[in-house]
């Protein structure tokens, strides 16, 4: 009899636990660079993004989410696929995770005609913060200029006036230095466009050596920038001509193949793992607490996309088919950044702080940043007026 | 003037790095006409061995003897697993295969040594520089490159000139039968050639270590300046790859140091530089197209 009535109370509470456990899951598509030598920023993304859904047990924002992950390989026609994909075959309604500008330039218009939602983690082509901006397409990161930006800024407040620009010569390159240009109020002593892919600088650190600058800014990713910063310091030029760069070729794990050459550089960037706010020093120690090293700016912006979508969730109760009361909600911004403050401008763009910092080696020998003082408060970017939102 | 010195010394030195990459391919394919793609992988082993090793002992040349020895066995273990199937297939089917090694390498050292670049730092008793030319200090580590690029083609060629190995290489480069005939093993023959051209490519990839990033993939990148150097050199031709990598090193640096200023003598200083940083980087293949027009068989081919 007993017995019975255990088991009659252990099957009502199933029953009765069904529909909680039916409602089904949101799915996220990640469409991110895992593969190539790139492949470690995908890596930091997606394990940031996963981070946050671990740390509710598989929720965000108390509503049950499902990521799917796939890597784009870098290439605009693969990731193309894998969004086609997502959207018919998995039915996802949110969409996350490029890494490279030229893929999100070829995913993003796509995806976010056919009302999904597009939250970038990373990539931020001035094309789709202007003229091509759009109500579905939510940038959590940056917008492509604003690393430049603040060091433009930060290396005329500190006096140097003859700068020496290099970047590779592709649109991208011109971009970024275009971004630096945009706040530096001295002089250039040259502006080299360098092959894409180069790995030797030999020749254009003897130009620049001739050229005598005061500074030297680079935009240069991956190992194109570890390969020049090497050779610059063989050169012995770090001793005598100060090296400022984008935060692109300063991440944690990259620090760690330039060692004691990247010491003293300055760089810009909106984020680093030293930022005293509570919700940021959740996210280090249990990021580092999962994975046993220190996040990059690439996770960080991850696990703030997950946590944007968590509390735009938990708004509209995990309803994503209403996507007006999605889109607002996301809009509002409401959670706690890591950042600190956070808020989104006309064209879907952070408005935020934007931080000067610099590469130092910590005590147990790894290399890291440290925050030296933020250049930009509340910075917004300066193609807000150029959208036209619908 | 100075610059122009010195701008000379890079091209030297980019020309040698080459000379030790195209040195090996060209080997292989003059002797056992296989086109072997996945070359640059050997020189990205090279690089990862010696980064691992000195990062491990602290010591360059302990790195250095490590890498050596690992390289040439990789190849020597390619070359008796996957080459020695292809001697006798069409150069497509060699394409393809070699290609899949190369995602099979760069795949495989993601998979060991994870996915961000390897640290690999000039050694101590070559850091810093040497005033070469008075005014312009140039690094002693490239010096170092240079010295060993030159020493490395001496070798070759008292290797190939002046002993019996090389004789029977040289043979069974002729006429792969008739050498056989006259009692040369060519099968390991053709494994220690093989073994040879990859020990040169590791080698390549020690100097480049502390130079460049150590990464997955590095190899593909100087893989394409190689084959445009043993195309103008001369396919199978030792001497070619030296005067190929010289030439393509000088081009390429002289071209990139020197064309932005040659433009803006008459276009504006943006379009200009816009202009000469594309030219600059075809200008190798500019070369190449030019010299096949005059040459098609290369400079110094291999066989007459």
């Amino acid at each position: 009899m007993m017995k019975r009535s255990v088991l009659v109370a252990m099957m009502l509470a199933l029953v009765a636990a069904g529909p909680c456990q039916a409602m089904e899951a949101v799915k996220i598509g990640m469409i991110t660079t895992l593969s190539t030598k790139a492949g470690y920023l995908g890596e930091e993304t997606r394990d940031g993004f996963q981070l946050a859904i671990d740390m509710e047990d598989g929720r965000l924002g108390g509503i049950p989410v499902e990521l799917l992950v796939d890597d784009d390989g870098r290439k605009p026609e693969k990731a193309k696929q894998i969004a086609d994909r997502f959207i018919k075959r998995d039915g996802v309604k949110i969409l996350t995770g490029i890494v490279f500008s030229n893929v999100a330039i070829a995913v993003v218009p796509k995806v976010v005609r056919q009302d999904m939602i597009y939250v970038s983690t990373n990539a931020g082509p001035s094309l789709l913060a202007g003229k091509g901006c759009h109500a579905n397409y939510f940038n959590v990161a940056y917008q492509n200029d604003n690393p430049d930006e603040v060091v433009g800024k930060y290396v005329s407040d500190a006096g140097f006036k003859n700068v020496y620009l290099l970047a590779p010569n592709y649109p991208a390159g011109k971009d970024h230095l275009g971004g630096f240009k945009r706040y530096y109020t001295g002089t250039l002593a040259g502006e080299v466009y360098t092959k894409l892919g180069q790995s030797d600088y030999a020749a254009e650190i003897a130009a620049l050596r001739a050229a005598a600058p005061d500074a030297v800014y680079f935009f240069l990713p991956g190992g194109m920038g570890i390969n020049f910063l090497k050779q610059y310091t063989q050169a012995e030029l770090n001793r005598t001509i100060p090296v400022f760069g984008p935060a692109f070729s300063f991440d944690e794990r990259l620090l760690q193949a330039v060692k004691d050459t990247a010491i003293g550089v300055k760089n810009g960037s909106q984020w680093t793992h030293d930022l005293d706010f509570p919700a940021n020093h959740l996210f280090v120690d249990a990021f580092r607490k999962a994975h046993g090293r220190t996040p990059t700016l690439y996770a960080s912006q991850g696990y703030e996309a997950a946590r944007l979508l968590g509390s735009a969730l938990k708004k509209v109760n995990g309803k994503v088919d209403d996507l007006a009361a999605l889109r607002s909600a996301i809009r509002s911004a409401d959670f706690d950044s890591i950042r600190g403050k956070f808020a989104f401008s006309a064209n879907q763009h952070p408005i935020q702080n934007l931080y000067i910092r610099e590469v130092v080696k910590t005590e147990d020998g790894t290399y890291t940043n440290k925050t030296l003082k933020a250049v930009f408060t509340d910075h917004s970017n300066v193609y807000v007026d150029e959208c036209k939102m619908k | 003037m100075l610059l122009f010195l010195e701008q000379l010394l890079n091209g030297l030195q980019l020309g040698i790095t080459l000379f030790l990459m195209s040195a090996g391919l060209t080997l292989v394919f003059g002797i056992m006409q296989v086109i072997n793609l996945a070359h640059g992988s050997f020189y990205m082993i090279g690089a990862y061995v010696a980064a691992t090793v000195t990062a491990r002992s602290g010591s360059f040349l302990l790195g250095l003897l490590a890498a050596l020895p690992a390289a040439a066995l990789v190849g020597m273990l390619v070359e008796m697993l996957v080459l020695r199937r292809l001697y006798k297939k069409d150069h497509l089917d060699q394409v393809l295969a070699t290609f899949g090694l190369i995602m099979f390498f760069n795949e495989l050292t993601r998979m060991v040594w994870g996915r961000q670049p390897l640290f690999m730092d000039v050694p101590a008793w070559l850091a810093g520089s040497v005033e070469l030319i008075p005014g312009v200090p140039y690094p002693s580590y490239r010096l170092a490159v240079i010295a060993v690029g030159i020493l490395v083609g001496v070798l070759l060629y008292l290797l190939f000139a002046h002993t019996r190995v090389g004789m029977q290489i040289r043979a069974g480069a002729s006429n792969r039968e008739m050498a056989g005939a006259l009692g040369v093993n060519i099968r390991l023959l053709y494994t220690l050639v093989f073994g040879l051209g990859t020990l040169l490519a590791g080698l390549a990839g020690v100097m480049a270590g502390p130079i460049l990033a150590v990464e997955a993939g590095m190899g593909e990148s100087i893989l394409i300046l190689t084959f445009v150097v043993i195309v103008i050199g001369g396919i199978g031709s030792i001497r070619g790859a030296l005067v190929g990598a010289l030439l393509v090193g000088m081009a390429d640096t002289l071209g990139r140091a020197f064309l932005p200023a040659l433009f803006r003598i008459f276009l504006s200083a943006a379009v200009a530089d816009g202009v000469a940083a594309s030219l600059a980087s075809m200008l190798v293949y500019i070369l190449m197209a030019l010299v096949l027009v005059w040459r098609p068989r290369g400079l110094i081919p291999a066989h007459g």
